[in-house]
Formats: C-alpha cells, sequence, structure tokens
C-alpha cells in the first residue's frame, strides 16, 4: 500500500535533514463536491425507505473533524419485525424461487452499479469512516464490487461446489458488521447470501451506516425485487433484535469477541446457523533472512493500514534476534515518514480514528503498555487538533503476558517481541487465544511451508501481509470466531447441504 | 468341575492407558433378565480432564503423521474390529440387543471404519483449493485439523454411533474424548481395547463411560476442547452442550442421525471438524520477458 511512495518519502525526509526549509507534500484533498447524501436516512424495508416507528434517529459524524454529517435512523425490535417479514417474503416468493441464472444477472447489476459510483462510495467512506480515501479508493471500494462480481457467477453453479449434494439456501440472513470496513463488510456478508439464494437483513455499525445505504440505493437502483435486501441502521439492541428474532435463519456476525460469545450463547438451543469473524491478536514474523525493506514495509502494513482498524492487524510482530536493533531502526525511521492527518487527503497514511470511543479504548492500552514497563516510540507528527488521531506507536519490552501483547487494541498500536528459534516464535506465535492471521518473513521457501503448518491461524501471509481477495476464504481458529468468508468455503456458510 | 469364568473388568481409557475413573466409583450394569453384568467405571469431572490433557498432548503426533499412515491405522482398526466382532456381538446382546440388530451394528460399524479409513488421504484434495486471487499472489486453502474434540454419541447406537461421530473426527487429524453410552457401555470399552491394539498412538482416542449428567457439561465447557460432535441428544443436552460451549467458541455440530443408512457417512463429516487455512504468497513479477510460453 504504502510502497509507491518509500522512496520519495525517504527523499523527502534526506532533504529535511539537510535543508533547513523543510518541504512538504501539498495538500492533495479529495472533492467531496459531487456527493449527494441526505440530510435524514430512513430504514431500508421491503424496497421502500421508511421512518422507524418510533421516530428515533442519531447522527452519524466525520470523526476527522467531528462534524455531523447526517441523521440515520435507529430500527428498534418493531423496525426489525417488519425487516424480517419482508425478507421472509421475497424469499419464499421471488428469490428462492426465481431461476439461479437470473438471481446471478441481478447480483452482477449490483457489482457494476458499485463500480460505477466507486468514487462516490470512496469518499463518502472516508468522510463517515475516517479512513484515508487512498484506502478507500483502492482497496475498499473494488473489493467490494469484486466480491459481488464474484459470488454472482456462484449462483447457477453451486452443484459443482458441494459434490454430492444440493445446496439449498437457508433463508433469511441477519447481519451484522463492524465500522472498520463498512462498505467492504456489506459486501461480504451480502454478496454470498444472495447467491446461494437467501434473502437478507442487514445492520451496519452506528458510526458508519452510510456506504451501507447507499448500498442500499444501488440495489434499489439495480432492480433487486422488493425485501431481498433490508438495511436496518441502529445500535447494538438492534443487532440483538436481528440475532433472537425467530423468524432469522442464519446469523452472520463480524465484530469483537466478546459479542460474538454474546451471539453464540443468544442462538443456543436454536437451529440458527452462524458464522462469526471476531477478533485477533496476529503474529508477524521476521527471520533473520527475511528480505528486510520489505519485511518493514509490511510490518507497517500489518499494523497502521486503516489506522490498525482490522481485525487481522499483525500487532504482535516477533523479529528474530540477530536482526531485532536494525529492523526496529529501519521500523522507526519508516513510521516517522507516515502522514498523519485528513483522511480525504491523498497523501494520508493514517487517517482518523473512526470514534471517540474508540480512541478512548486506544489511548488506554497505550496508558496500560506503558505502566506495564514496556518501552513506547511514536514519531514527531503533527496531528490535527480537531477529531480523533492517533500516531503509530510501538512498544519494546513487552513481555508474552503484557495486556497490550495479549488482548486485542484495533488501533495503530505494535507490541514488538524477539525470538532466536523456530519452535520459540511458534509457540509464542500460538500462544493466544485467538487464531485469525499470521505473517512470515524468510526467503527460505520450506521454513514458509513449516509455519504455515504449524501457526494456528486461518489466513497466513508469508512475505506479504493484509490481502484480501473474493476467491480467498477468510476467517479464524480458536476464539476468533468459526466458519470462512470468502472463496468457495464461504459459500457454504450460506447453504444447507441435502 | 465346572471351570469358573475369569469376568471382565471394563475400564476406561485415557491416554493409551486403561485406568480405572479416578474417582473410584461405579455403576451396575445389569441385563435384561437382571442378572448383574460388570461394575462400570462411573467416570468424573477428573477423568474428563485428564483425557483432555491426554488429546491434547497427542495432537502434533496424531495431525502430523502422513495422511497415508493415518489410513493405514484406521484400516487397521476395522481388522481388529473384523477379529473381535463376535465379542462385539455377544456384549451387545448381552446389554439387551436383539441378536439380528446387534449383527447389524456390528457389520455396518466395521464397514464405516473401513469407509473413513479410506478418506484420510483424500479429503484435503477434494475439499481444499487454489485460488486465483487477482493479483500476482498464489493462493491456497487447505483443511486442517481443529484439535481436540468432543464427542457424544447417542445412547442407544452404542457402536455404530459412535464409530460413525468418532471415525471423521480422527480421520481428519482430530484427537477424541468420547463420552460412551450410559447404558450400553461394553461397546465404547471393548472398541478402546481395539483402538490400543491397532497403533493408534495413546492419547487419540480416549473414551470415559459414566453419566452423561455429570460428564456433559466439564467436556463442553473445557477451554482446551476446540469442538463437540454428537448425537441424538435430547433438547436439553444440545442446549447445555450449546451453552457452555460459549466460553472458547467451540465449534458444535449435533446431527439428527441414527446413522444407519448412506446419509450417516461422508465428506462433509470430516469437513465439520476442520478448519480452512489460507497461506498467501507473492508470485515474482507475472508477464516478465521469459513469460511468453
Amino acid at each position: 500500500m504504502y510502497t509507491n511512495r518509500l522512496i520519495t518519502l525517504q527523499l523527502i525526509k534526506m532533504a529535511k535533514k539537510t535543508n533547513k526549509n523543510t518541504w512538504e507534500l501539498a495538500p492533495a484533498p479529495e472533492s467531496s463536491g459531487h456527493i449527494d447524501l441526505k440530510k435524514q436516512y430512513e430504514l431500508f424495508i421491503d424496497g421502500r425507505w421508511v421512518a422507524p416507528k418510533k421516530k428515533k434517529y442519531f447522527a452519524t459524524t466525520n470523526p476527522a473533524n467531528e462534524k455531523k454529517i447526517a441523521n440515520i435512523a435507529y430500527a428498534d425490535e418493531s423496525d426489525v419485525d417488519l425487516a424480517v417479514a419482508a425478507a421472509r417474503k421475497a424469499f419464499d416468493g421471488v428469490w428462492s424461487k426465481i431461476a439461479p441464472s437470473e438471481r446471478a444477472k441481478y447480483i452482477y447489476r449490483i457489482a457494476r452499479i458499485m463500480q460505477e459510483r466507486s468514487r462516490e462510495l470512496a469518499v463518502i467512506e472516508t468522510m463517515d469512516g475516517g479512513k484515508p480515501i487512498r484506502e478507500s479508493r483502492d482497496v475498499d471500494v473494488p473489493l467490494a464490487a469484486n466480491h459481488f462480481f464474484y459470488n454472482a457467477g456462484w449462483a447457477d453453479k453451486l452443484e459443482y461446489a458441494f459434490p454430492t449434494k444440493r445446496a439449498e439456501p437457508l433463508g433469511v440472513a441477519g447481519q451484522i458488521i463492524p465500522w472498520n470496513f463498512p462498505l467492504l463488510m456489506a459486501a461480504w456478508k451480502i454478496a454470498p447470501a444472495l447467491a446461494a439464494g437467501n434473502t437478507v437483513v442487514l445492520k451496519p455499525a452506528e458510526t458508519t451506516s452510510l456506504t451501507a445505504l447507499k448500498l442500499a440505493e444501488i440495489i434499489e437502483e439495480a432492480g433487486l425485487p422488493p425485501g431481498v435486501v433490508n438495511i436496518v441502521t441502529g445500535h447494538g439492541d438492534t443487532g440483538a433484535a436481528i440475532v433472537n428474532h425467530p423468524d432469522v435463519n442464519k446469523v452472520a456476525f463480524t465484530g469483537s469477541t466478546g459479542v460474538g460469545k454474546i451471539i453464540q450463547n443468544a442462538i443456543a438451543g436454536t437451529n440458527k446457523k452462524a458464522t462469526l469473524e471476531l477478533g485477533g491478536k496476529s503474529a508477524n514474523i521476521i527471520f533473520a533472512d527475511a528480505p528486510i525493506d520489505q519485511a518493514v514495509e509490511g510490518i507497517v502494513n500489518g499494523i497502521f493500514f486503516n489506522q490498525g482498524h482490522v481485525c487481522c492487524a499483525g500487532s504482535r510482530l516477533f523479529v528474530q534476534e540477530s536482526v531485532a536493533e536494525l529492523v526496529i531502526k529501519k521500523l522507526k525511521d519508516r513510521i516517522g515518514t507516515l502522514i498523519v492527518g485528513d483522511p480525504m487527503d491523498k497523501n494520508t497514511d493514517i487517517g482518523a480514528i473512526n470514534s471517540k470511543e474508540q480512541l478512548g479504548i486506544i489511548n488506554k492500552y497505550i496508558k496500560i503498555g506503558n505502566e506495564e514497563g514496556a518501552e513506547m516510540y511514536q514519531p514527531s507528527c503533527n496531528v490535527p487538533s480537531k477529531g480523533y488521531f492517533c500516531p503509530p506507536t510501538l512498544f519494546t519490552n513487552v513481555a508474552q503476558s503484557s495486556r497490550i501483547v495479549q488482548e486485542e487494541i484495533f488501533g495503530p498500536v505494535l507490541a514488538i517481541q524477539t525470538f532466536r528459534t523456530i519452535d520459540e516464535v511458534i509457540q509464542k506465535a500460538n500462544n493466544t487465544p485467538y487464531g485469525l492471521a499470521a505473517g512470515v518473513w524468510t526467503d527460505k521457501g520450506s521454513r514458509i511451508f513449516n509455519l504455515t503448518t504449524k501457526l494456528r491461524a486461518g489466513v497466513i501471509w508469508a512475505n506479504t501481509y493484509n490481502k484480501f481477495d473474493p476467491t480467498s476464504p477468510f476467517g479464524g481458529y480458536k476464539e476468533s470466531g468459526f466458519g470462512r468468508e470468502g472463496g468457495l468455503h464461504g459459500l457454504s456458510a450460506y447453504v444447507k447441504l441435502v | 468341575m465346572k471351570r469358573l469364568v475369569i469376568q471382565k473388568t471394563y475400564k476406561i481409557y485415557i491416554g493409551g492407558k486403561f485406568p480405572r475413573t479416578e474417582s473410584g466409583r461405579y455403576y451396575k450394569l445389569e441385563s435384561n433378565d437382571g442378572s448383574a453384568i460388570a461394575n462400570v467405571c462411573l467416570g468424573s469431572r477428573k477423568d474428563v480432564r485428564n483425557s483432555v490433557v491426554a488429546a491434547r498432548k497427542a495432537v502434533g503426533g496424531w495431525s502430523g503423521k502422513t495422511a497415508f499412515n493415518r489410513s493405514q491405522i484406521l484400516y487397521r482398526i476395522a481388522e481388529m474390529m473384523e477379529g473381535r466382532s463376535e465379542q462385539f456381538i455377544e456384549e451387545l446382546i448381552a446389554q439387551g440387543f436383539p441378536k439380528s440388530r446387534a449383527r447389524e451394528e456390528v457389520k455396518e460399524s466395521i464397514d464405516r471404519v473401513v469407509y473413513y479409513a479410506g478418506w484420510c488421504d483424500k479429503y484435503v484434495q477434494v475439499l481444499g483449493s487454489v485460488n486465483p486471487v487477482a493479483s500476482s499472489h498464489f493462493n491456497f486453502s487447505v483443511h486442517e485439523p481443529m484439535g481436540v474434540v468432543g464427542v457424544v454419541p447417542q445412547e442407544n447406537s452404542p457402536l455404530l454411533a459412535l464409530v460413525s461421530l468418532l471415525m471423521p473426527c480422527i480421520a481428519g487429524g482430530n484427537t477424541a474424548v468420547v463420552l460412551a453410552s450410559e447404558k450400553y457401555p461394553l461397546s465404547a470399552i471393548t472398541l478402546a481395547e481395539v483402538i490400543n491394539s491397532s497403533d493408534v498412538p495413546g492419547g487419540v482416542v480416549n473414551i470415559i463411560t459414566g453419566k452423561l449428567t455429570e460428564l456433559l457439561k466439564p467436556l463442553s465447557s473445557h477451554m482446551d476442547v476446540n469442538g463437540i460432535v454428537g448425537s441424538g441428544l435430547d433438547e436439553e443436552n444440545k442446549m447445555l452442550i450449546q451453552k457452555e460451549s460459549v466460553a472458547n467458541l467451540k465449534r458444535v455440530f449435533i446431527y439428527n442421525q441414527d446413522w444407519q443408512n448412506e446419509e450417516g457417512k461422508g465428506l462433509y463429516y470430516i469437513a465439520d471438524l476442520q478448519e480452512v487455512k489460507t497461506t498467501w504468497h507473492p508470485i515474482e513479477n507475472i508477464g516478465g520477458a521469459s513469460s511468453s510460453y
């Protein structure tokens, strides 16, 4: 993500050292002039925009300047009831009945319109969530469209996906998504559900509802039958109403392990199927023979991509002792060049923390790290005075038992440990209740295969990190949740085999 | 003078050994006519915990064996069962099974073991994938064992249900802690003896006899058990397993199956107890001068 600008930035840094007249990149803000946002958003139920029964709304704000963007409908149980009823009606009446090839065509349409409206989606994503426009533009939005495009084609080919079995849809899928990749997570959830013939009630996170509502507009534009996709906005209780609704057949949730457990508990004794995509504390392991400069880029991409608001973030760094000093020095140099600031600026590397609440959590962990005796490093950077920002933060001198090593922070905070032997690092890397992802950096092929076999995590990035693709299954071991999203394996979460 | 028969002490099976329950308790197993068959171990939660420790220890070795080797070992289990089939049948009859059903149960169980023996070195190929990602990476997904799995077969099918749940579990490289049928425990213990003489490393399969009401909770709530698989459980026990599994997000699969048909076996019973792991690696410079083939 950052590679292209590395050399430029290092030149700038050199210039800074040699020249008193420091020069910096001129602001390059993306304009939001072409964006059409309403003052108030209703619920998208049964193909129509309806006001919440209780007429309650909440504000969504831009975390980079704390300004209110719009009012969002706050759905309660009765609204969720309507949405589930609409989804049920659409499932029984249309979606499970029409030819799978027709289903595919609807989903292709969604993908295409998303591509057409990609700039608008990217700008809104950044305004509402705080992520750098470069990431919304180059990662979130194109990947989201690609998920629809990829899954569309499965609709009429399911018999090839599950040999000897017939794949039938589950019914109404209740889907609850987080605020770190709002549109992308909506796509991960909705696309395979629709392809397999399910209908959907989706709730976006309360701080990032806008792109899901824009997606609802796109779905309207694509002419999907009413009720096939319903978007209900709200807070945790809205999500709980979806999970607990007796007519929901499938619950798909991405979020914290804590809430994941509440959901697993809530659906115990029911026949609801669940996919839980939960937290992580992923290890990024650097061996002495690794291409060090590339590895440093991988470390930066692993933990500072999307402000570290990534469930699979490489938040635990393990560096082989013989190169630890060098790697840490290079890492410090590198993060000194990261630009923290206006997410709408195309040069920004680290945007705004998604919410005041999340900034509070990150700061709490930074405090804990310091109190536990770890050594903190933050580069000096001009953080905007308005909005929620956190500089890239490194902790060295941490113990395996440190809370900043064991607990998910979900921010730009990296805990650095060292190791000597392979056995040691495997043990340390696996010593966590989580098991979402891991990174391995080495030039030795046999070592990569050794590690990818022994690391207990659902995604292993070897000599790369934080790569995603619609064809590639994603999901965790252990307390990082169960079920996969993406690829052939992601489909199986939305079908019953008969 | 009539020769006095040697009666067998039925014990539990943990870590490749046959200890008595650490609790020292037992329950009387009687035949239909009320005559005593055996004093069976009334296993305790400590036995469950010891089993999980043994099962965890065995995960690395068992999942690290070649798939081909696991296949041969499962086939060996079937061979041993065949040799002991009369004993299995007699025990079932002694516990009150009709003769014909006892024969069927044993025959189907042996065939099921052979069925899963054949899957050991095939399911990864069938279930795995190379994923055509839209970037210059080689990306593949393979199935890996979940780890330690609790196995809770239904009461009324003491051998076939057990084998139908256990074999896909261990064929896939997992290790197991099995709660034997309370009413018909002998088949499970004899199976343990078979397993013990079939080159299955100690700890891969652990079998405890006792009361479901006592053992199900410690098994389902154990933080070092990765999944629970069961069949024919009532709503109350199903709920108990699912609630207790929340603590460490166990994967729970409870099947409505009597296992006496073709639907009682298949690839997807193996797949349920697997994790999917996806590995990415960059591919050097696609489209270079040498790529024109």
